[in-house]
C-alpha cells in the first residue's frame, strides 16, 4: 500500500500533473470576530525582492479562509482549549501551573510579535517554546515539553493567540543579527535531492500552482497553524521539516540552530503583518 | 472514554419565541476511519462518535447518525426554534460505549 | 491541444493508480454500495427532484476537511453520500420538531473528486435529491 502509494506520488511527479484551477480570493479581507486582521503590506525594508508580503490566508480558497474568520468554526481553537487546560494543569515539584505565576495567558500579549528574541541570562535566541520550557524546568520543577507536539503547540497558540492582531516586529539587529544572516543564507541555499531553496517557492513562485497547490510566501505570522492536512496544529519548525522533506533534503533538527535562525529570518520576513495565531491552512 | 475529546457549542443567550436560532457544535475526536493499517500492517479497527443529538427541555431539535466519512473532529450547524426559556442538551456517542454531554442554557422572550 | 494532452494524462494516470490500488481499497469498507444505502434510505421508492440544495466547495483544498450544508425545507431527514469514498454513507440528518429550517451544515471526508449526493426524506414521505461534484486536489507539498 505504501509502496504503491510511493509509486503513484512518483508518477504524478513526473507527469506534472496540473490541475489548475483554484479560487483563492486574493482580494478577500480579514476579519476574525470582528478583529480586522492585515493580510497585504509593504515588505520589510530588509527584503530585497518582494514588494508586498501576504499571509498565507489570501492563497486559500475561500472556504479554508472562512475557517479561520470564526473562533469557533476554526479547528485550531480545539487545540487552544486544549492549551488552557495545560495552562491550569500543576505539575512538577513545585506544585505550580503556568497560571500559578502568570494568571491568564493574556500577561503575553505581543510577546507573539517579536518572536524569535535574544534571551539575554541564556545568550541565545530563544522561541516560544524555549520560554515555556523554561519555566516548566526552572519555575516548575516539571519535565520540559517536546517541541512539535500537541501539548506545546497547544500552549504556544494560546499565548501566541493573546498578540492576534497586532504587527509582527520581529527585532533583526544587534545580539540577533549572526543568526538572522545564518536564516537568510539558509533561506536562498538549495539542498536535497530536488536542489531547492525555500526562495525558489517561496519567492519565486509564490501565487503560482505547484500540481494542486497554491504557493505561498511561507509567511509564518499565523503559526501554530491548523492544517487541514493533518487535522492539528503544526508548528514553525515542524512545518519547515516538512518543507524540507518535500524537497528531498535532510531535515535539520527541530529546536536546533538552523532551525532557530530560519525561522527569526523567515519571522522577519512577515514584519508588518498581523499576527493570526492560530491560522487554518490546507 | 476516548482520550482528548472536547465538546463545544455555541448557542445564543436569548432568543425571542418562535426565532429560528443557529446553533453550532464541535468535538474533538479523531474518527479513526477503520481504514488505516498501523506501523506493523494491522487494520486500526474505526472508532467514532456514531451517533449526535440535540434536545431543547426534552424535545428533540436535531438527531445525526455519523458515519466515519464525516472529518475528524466532527463539526455541525443547524437551526432550532425555542417555545420557552429552558436548556439544550447536546449528546455525542462514541463507538467506545462513551456519552459526552454538555448543555446550554437559553432565555427566550 | 493543450487540454487533449491533460486528458490523455488524466486518462494514463487513471489507469495506473486503478492498478496500483490494492483491491480491498476498492471494496466497500462497511460492505454497503451506494445503491443498498439509498434503497435502505427509501425503501426503494422513486426519487424526484424539487426543494433540496445541497452546497458543496466545487474544488476542495484537502478531502480531509470539506464543508458542505444542505437545505430542504420539507425534510424530516437528510441522507448524505460520497459516491467515491470507500464507505460513501456519511451522516444523516433527522430533523425533530423543535428543528427550524431543516438545514444542516458538517465538514467530511472525500477520497477522491466524486460526486456528493443528498436524498431528503420529506414530510409527504416522498424523496427528493440534489448532487454535486467535488473536485479533490492532490497536495502539491507532501500531498
Amino acid at each position: 500500500m505504501i509502496f504503491a502509494k510511493k509509486i503513484l506520488t512518483t508518477l504524478l511527479m513526473i507527469f506534472g500533473l496540473n490541475v489548475s484551477t483554484a479560487s483563492a480570493d486574493e482580494s478577500a479581507e480579514l476579519v476574525v470576530e470582528g478583529q480586522p486582521i492585515l493580510t497585504k503590506t509593504k515588505a520589510p525594508s530588509h527584503m530585497e525582492n518582494i514588494d508586498e508580503v501576504r499571509s498565507g490566508w489570501t492563497f486559500r480558497i475561500k472556504e479554508t479562509q472562512a475557517l479561520q474568520m470564526d473562533d469557533f468554526e476554526n479547528p485550531g481553537m480545539i487545540f487552544v482549549d486544549k492549551g488552557i487546560d495545560l495552562w491550569n494543569k500543576v505539575e512538577g515539584s513545585k506544585n505550580k501551573s503556568c497560571a500559578s505565576c502568570h494568571g491568564d495567558a493574556s500577561e503575553f500579549k505581543g510577546l507573539r510579535t517579536i518572536m524569535p528574541k535574544w534571551n539575554v541570562s541564556a545568550g541565545a535566541l530563544w522561541s516560544m517554546e524555549d520560554h515555556v520550557n523554561n519555566c516548566r524546568t526552572e519555575q516548575m520543577g516539571a519535565e520540559p515539553l517536546k517541541w512539535g507536539k500537541a501539548p506545546m503547540d497547544s500552549i504556544v497558540a494560546l499565548i501566541g493567540l493573546q498578540s492576534r492582531g497586532m504587527t509582527m516586529s520581529v527585532k533583526i539587529d544587534g545580539d540577533v543579527q549572526p543568526m538572522w544572516e545564518l536564516g537568510k543564507e539558509l533561506f536562498y541555499t538549495r539542498v536535497g535531492q530536488l536542489d531547492m531553496s525555500c526562495a525558489n517557492c517561496h519567492e519565486d513562485n509564490y501565487g503560482v500552482m505547484i500540481r494542486a497547490d497554491h504557493l505561498s510566501q511561507g509567511q509564518i505570522n499565523g503559526f501554530p497553524t491548523y492544517r487541514l492536512k493533518n487535522a492539528k496544529l503544526n508548528s514553525i519548525h515542524a512545518r519547515f521539516k516538512g518543507c524540507m522533506k518535500n524537497i528531498r533534503a535532510t531535515p535539520y533538527k527541530v529546536g536546533g540552530d538552523e532551525f532557530r535562525a530560519l525561522e527569526l529570518y523567515v519571522a522577519s520576513r512577515g514584519n508588518g503583518l498581523s499576527a493570526e495565531t492560530p491560522s487554518v491552512r490546507n | 472514554m476516548a482520550k482528548g475529546v472536547k465538546p463545544r457549542v455555541k448557542v445564543p443567550k436569548q432568543a425571542s419565541v418562535g426565532e429560528a436560532i443557529t446553533i453550532k457544535t464541535l468535538i474533538s475526536h479523531k474518527m479513526e476511519t477503520g481504514l488505516r493499517k498501523d506501523a506493523d500492517g494491522n487494520k486500526i479497527p474505526q472508532s467514532i462518535i456514531h451517533r449526535f443529538t440535540c434536545d431543547f427541555n426534552g424535545n428533540n431539535v436535531v438527531d445525526f447518525d455519523l458515519k466515519a466519512g464525516i472529518s475528524v473532529n466532527p463539526y455541525f450547524q443547524f437551526e432550532a426554534v425555542v417555545p420557552e426559556s429552558g436548556e439544550f442538551k447536546f449528546t455525542w456517542y462514541d463507538d467506545d460505549g462513551s456519552v459526552y454531554e454538555k448543555t446550554k442554557k437559553i432565555t427566550v422572550s | 491541444m493543450k487540454i487533449s494532452r491533460r486528458k490523455v494524462v488524466v486518462l494514463g494516470m487513471s489507469a495506473v493508480s486503478a492498478s496500483l490500488l490494492p483491491l480491498n481499497l476498492l471494496a466497500q469498507a462497511d460492505g454497503q454500495s451506494a445503491e443498498d444505502i439509498v434503497k435502505e434510505f427509501t425503501g426503494g421508492a422513486n426519487i424526484g427532484s424539487g426543494d433540496i440544495m445541497l452546497t458543496t466547495p466545487e474544488i476542495a483544498e484537502n478531502g480531509n476537511t470539506v464543508p458542505i450544508s444542505v437545505e430542504s425545507k420539507k425534510a424530516i431527514a437528510i441522507k448524505i453520500l460520497a459516491l467515491g469514498n470507500p464507505g460513501p454513507d456519511v451522516v444523516t440528518f433527522k430533523f425533530g420538531p423543535l428543528s427550524a429550517t431543516r438545514s444542516a451544515s458538517t465538514r467530511i471526508r472525500l477520497r477522491k473528486t466524486q460526486d456528493v449526493l443528498a436524498i431528503a426524506k420529506l414530510e409527504d414521505g416522498s424523496f427528493i435529491q440534489d448532487i454535486q461534484k467535488v473536485k479533490v486536489t492532490i497536495g502539491g507539498c507532501g500531498g
